[in-house]
């Protein structure tokens, strides 16, 4: 029973993250590679990192003592990637369009407007 | 076979198409955006990694590297958009 629900996870955040490659390498500009290369890997570690959750609860409650600690470090690192990656795709969108990049194809520009 | 070990070698195959990005990118923050996207994967490829191999101290290595990762990632914002550092 926990396996499947670690298997599905598992799948989940693979597929994510394979269409987040798959994405950045398809799409035409720089705004619609950002939104298939942050958002899509976002979810899929979210997954990944909820299966490990998962697994080193189920260790623990079988009686190995140190796999609580897989846990809470996973975690901690669900909470790093949930807090830096936003942020950091937001600061490179902004970066790219003050540096001089257009969006391919957009008819309305609203940061450009306000200048 | 460990079912982590098959996850982890299909995340290296999605970290080798986000390569081909970085190397190709027309404009700068193209690369950006690649470099991003494979800091995130790198992320969870050692949380699996270390699930894998049960050990923990690969996950620590992981939240470290996500910390540096989003400064780094700040700075280059910063410099493309023309402020000084």
């Amino acid at each position: 029973m926990i396996w499947e629900i670690i298997y599905v996870f598992l799948g989940i955040g693979v597929a994510f993250n394979l269409l987040a490659s798959i994405g950045l390498l398809r799409f035409p500009d720089v705004y619609t590679r950002l939104h298939a290369g942050t958002k899509c890997t976002t979810f899929g570690s979210i997954f990944i990192c909820l299966a490990v959750m998962i697994y080193g609860l189920w260790r623990w409650y079988d009686g190995d003592k140190k796999m609580i600690s897989l846990a809470i470090h996973a975690f901690f690192a669900l909470i790093a990637i949930l807090l830096t990656n936003p942020t950091g795709a937001h600061a490179i969108a902004r970066a790219a369009h003050r540096s001089g990049v257009k969006p391919a194809k957009a008819v309305v520009d609203d940061l450009e407007e306000k200048k | 076979m460990n079912p982590f070990m098959i996850t982890l070698v299909l995340l290296l195959l999605s970290i080798a198409i986000a390569i081909i990005r970085v190397l190709l990118g027309p404009t700068v923050p193209d690369r950006v955006v690649g470099l991003d996207t494979i800091n995130t994967l790198v992320i969870a490829s050692m949380v699996l990694y270390g699930t894998a191999t049960k050990m923990i101290i690969y996950i620590d290595v992981a939240i470290v590297y996500a910390l540096l990762s989003y400064i780094t990632t700040l700075f280059i914002a910063k410099y493309l958009q023309g402020g000084e550092l």
